[in-house]
């Protein structure tokens, strides 16, 4: 038996409304242009030659636009290869820097909601750099309790290396206080880091206008390409690198700069800050129909992070869906042609309870249940139309998958 | 059909899925995530639930061209193999985690599931063969390639469970379904077989166990009751063993001593001569049929370990088991005994008897006692 191909399995229902905008959002046609035509050129941004001033001259205009985009200074843009390259900069990079500088200073307070990008770099430093690691509380609806981050910087100051608080939340969407944090520490000295990758032309980004010392970009999630991020690093603030090699971005990330996703990043970026308050104003109002519509179609199911809409990305709905398992629910949406995410995912990609959700006090059994609608710039009416007609149909039916394999009853294991 | 493929990353459930495809059923492939942290559970191409197996299989549904998901059946599998496997070790008995996974979990935990998620059938990659007659009804029997056969790993499902299994290389053998795999595209090819327990990590049951009972040491007796060793767990000894009794003192007639009888009540581990191991009368319990029950008096093909001899029996004893006994928790009726033609080594406490009428599976239930019809006896 010879002669097989590979089958491509024509999807059967038509059109897909792609909820998880939140993992990634398709590239702005800009941006595309932008980059497809970047890449037709050859030169490397480190070169002396004509060819290398002509790069280099694309990269440092895309960082001026970029910088302009965030409120920051050319010089204070670092480029990265996405949001967890910025993160383990900033988080490493910082903590060395201020042990470095002060052995005193081990001590690292973190949300207990941040992206793994956070929780896994500051694990590694307790493991093996000695660091002390502070899980800093939230409150039921996901958000930073302002007056625990105080009573932990004010305990001891001088043996706090850094500070780390997400602008927004991946999984819920909580917008957190975190130029109140920052004001707190600042009082004594202590940098503080914000991974604000999800926020980026969702809410208004100003560096200028705040006192957080680095925020951490990534392009994807705007509309610029995969593989492509910046750390904003204030003026001034040491940062040890984690690459070491070439030198480029001021010593602090060596590695030849990717000339056409540095240009496709700063103009997809400089589109999304133009028009974030339309984008915003639209994806709140769309999500705030499709929150409606979810709960009409399944009374029970409870909406997570904070209620009130200014509290919250625009584009985040997250749900638990009682007595339902989430892998459940997103095979029967994705039959369905709704594409959306239980909003944490492993690596063999085993929907675990989120961390943020048990960080919030939802039990574990509640947390399986979970699922991230996120809206992006390309999301319609339609979108909202799909997951409102499909949502009933699959909840009922993944309640009775639940109770059929008994994986949603809670469990009494024997341990010997 | 819908049909649910499940898919552990290796060659024979990729290719299994291909035919079900091929056969022109809808097909979604699922990957069973039956460890918490899958890192742990990797050791060489060994086990079945790694992340790099999770991959494998996801590669595979990727050229077959159909959805491919993770399920996590973790909780479920700690609790009615894993544990259930300690449980059986630390009671003296030989348990066959295979097909506890098949009755608890591939075929009820997972075909619930699946069922209730709109599917019609759970397709595998089991050697065996699923028969149907004229009138529909389904008949279980051993594969094409004996090498491989595992239908009795599968002699714990019911009809009920039959009518929604689907088992494609049942008539295949093993080198021509890796040929078809190679001609398929498909990266597992050459992907070595699975043939530890796949929760085991390196193969050692004895010290795995171990660590989750702890040391439990005791003397090592004779058939006569004269202390000849100690041990550190009887959990880690096996009915038939021979290696690792650590015995000070030689058998009276020079002949190696094998593991007789393990009482976990007194920590005790009992050892004699090869000949003391011989048993023509087996009793098992929680019988359950995959079609018409067999009758006292029938001739009857007896397996008693995977890959292991069938002996030829008779039905002796025969109590049927209680109505609807397609639960995952086997119930305790269900009386068999079978005598042997010629007697079987070392068949424990615990491990599946499987019965037979030529390639056809007629059921099986759990031996509880087995002993020689004459002389010594144990």
């Amino acid at each position: 038996m010879v002669g097989w191909a590979p089958r491509a399995r024509p999807r059967l229902a038509g059109m897909t409304a792609y909820l998880d905008h939140a993992a990634t959002t398709p590239m702005l046609p800009e941006a595309l242009a932008a980059m497809t035509e970047e890449l037709a050129r050859a030169g490397n941004a480190s070169s002396l030659h004509t060819s290398g001033r002509r790069a280099r001259r694309v990269v440092e205009e895309s960082r001026e636009q970029l910088a302009a985009a965030v409120g920051a200074g050319p010089s204070e843009v670092v480029f990265t290869a996405g949001g967890t390259e910025g993160d383990n900069l900033a988080v490493k990079g910082l903590y060395w820097a201020r042990h470095g500088a002060d052995t005193r200073r081990r001590r690292v307070l973190v949300s207990a909601v941040e992206h793994h990008a956070i929780l896994d770099p500051v694990e590694w430093l307790a493991k093996h750099e000695g660091a002390e690691v502070e899980w800093l509380p939230v409150d039921g609806v996901g958000r930073v309790d302002r007056e625990a981050t105080r009573a932990a910087i004010e305990r001891d100051p001088r043996s706090v290396a850094l500070v780390t608080v997400m602008w927004a939340n991946n999984e819920v969407g909580t917008v957190q206080p975190v130029e109140d944090i920052a004001e707190i520490a600042h009082r004594y000295g202590v940098p503080v880091h914000s991974d604000a990758v999800q926020a980026l032309g969702q809410l208004p980004l100003d560096l200028a206008a705040t006192t957080v010392d680095c925020l951490t970009l990534s392009a994807h999630k705007v509309g610029g390409p995969i593989g492509t991020g910046a750390l904003v690093a204030r003026r001034g603030l040491d940062l040890v690198p984690v690459l070491h090699g070439g030198g480029q971005e001021r010593g602090v990330r060596s590695g030849t700069l990717d000339t056409p996703a540095v240009r496709a990043f700063a103009v997809a970026a400089d589109l999304a800050a133009d028009r974030q308050p339309q984008i915003a104003a639209r994806l709140a109002a769309l999500r705030d129909e499709l929150v409606v519509a979810v709960l009409a179609a399944v009374p029970d199911a409870v909406l997570r992070g904070d209620p009130d809409r200014d509290g919250r990305l625009p584009g985040n709905a997250h749900f638990t869906f009682p007595g339902c398992e989430g892998d459940s629910l997103l095979y029967l949406l994705d039959a369905r042609g709704v594409e959306c995410s239980t909003g944490s995912a492993c690596q063999a990609g085993v929907p675990q309870p989120s961390h943020v959700l048990l960080a919030m006090g939802v039990d574990p059994d509640a947390a399986r249940g979970a699922l991230r609608f996120s809206l992006g710039w390309p999301s319609t009416e339609a979108d909202v139309a799909a997951v409102a007609e499909a949502i009933g149909p699959a909840v009922e039916r993944a309640r009775r998958a639940g109770l059929a394999s008994g994986t949603t009853v809670p469990a009494v294991v024997a341990t010997p | 059909m819908k049909v649910l493929a499940a898919m552990s990353g290796g060659v024979d459930s990729a290719v299994a899925a291909a035919r079900a495809v091929d056969a022109g059923h809808e097909v979604v492939g699922v990957h069973l995530a039956l460890a918490r942290d899958p890192a742990t559970l990797r050791s060489g191409a060994r086990g079945c639930c790694s992340v790099e197996d999770a991959r494998d299989a996801r590669r595979a549904a990727d050229v077959l061209g159909i959805p491919f998901y993770v399920w996590d059946l973790a909780e479920r599998f700690e609790r009615d193999v894993v544990a259930d496997f300690v449980t059986e070790y630390a009671a003296g008995r030989t348990p066959n985690p295979c097909v506890r996974c098949n009755e608890r979990i591939k075929f009820s935990a997972l075909l619930d599931k699946a069922m209730a998620l709109g599917f019609d059938a759970v397709c595998t990659g089991h050697y065996a063969r699923i028969a149907v007659d004229p009138g529909g009804a389904r008949s279980l029997h051993r594969a094409v390639d004996a090498g491989k056969d595992q239908s009795y790993v599968l002699a714990v499902l019911t009809p009920q469970r039959l009518r929604h299994a689907i088992f494609p290389l049942g008539d295949t053998v093993k080198v021509d379904v890796r040929r078809e795999a190679a001609a398929r595209g498909l990266r597992v090819a050459a992907k070595p077989d699975s043939h530890d327990i796949c929760f085991v990590p390196n193969g050692d049951t004895k010290s795995w166990l171990g660590q989750r009972l702890g040391r439990r040491p005791g003397p090592v007796l004779d058939a006569d009751g004269q202390v000849v060793g100690e041990h550190d767990g009887a959990f880690a000894y096996t009915v038939g063993q021979r290696h690792g009794l650590r015995l000070g003192r030689p058998a009276a007639d020079g002949r190696p001593r094998y593991v007789l009888e393990v009482r976990p009540a007194t920590d005790t581990v009992v050892v004699g001569p090869r000949g003391a191991l011989e048993a023509d009368l087996l009793e098992a319990r929680g019988v359950t049929w995959c079609g018409p029950a067999a009758d006292r008096g029938d001739p009857v093909g007896v397996q008693v370990r995977a890959h292991g001899e069938e002996f030829a029996g008779v039905v002796e004893t025969l109590r049927s088991p209680d109505a609807g006994s397609a639960g995952p928790a086997r119930p305790g009726g269900g009386l068999l005994r079978v005598r042997l033609d010629r007697p079987v080594r070392a068949a424990a406490p615990g491990q599946t008897l499987a019965l037979y009428a030529g390639t056809r599976v007629l059921g099986s239930g759990t031996l509880t006692a087995a002993r020689a019809s004459a002389g010594t006896g144990r």
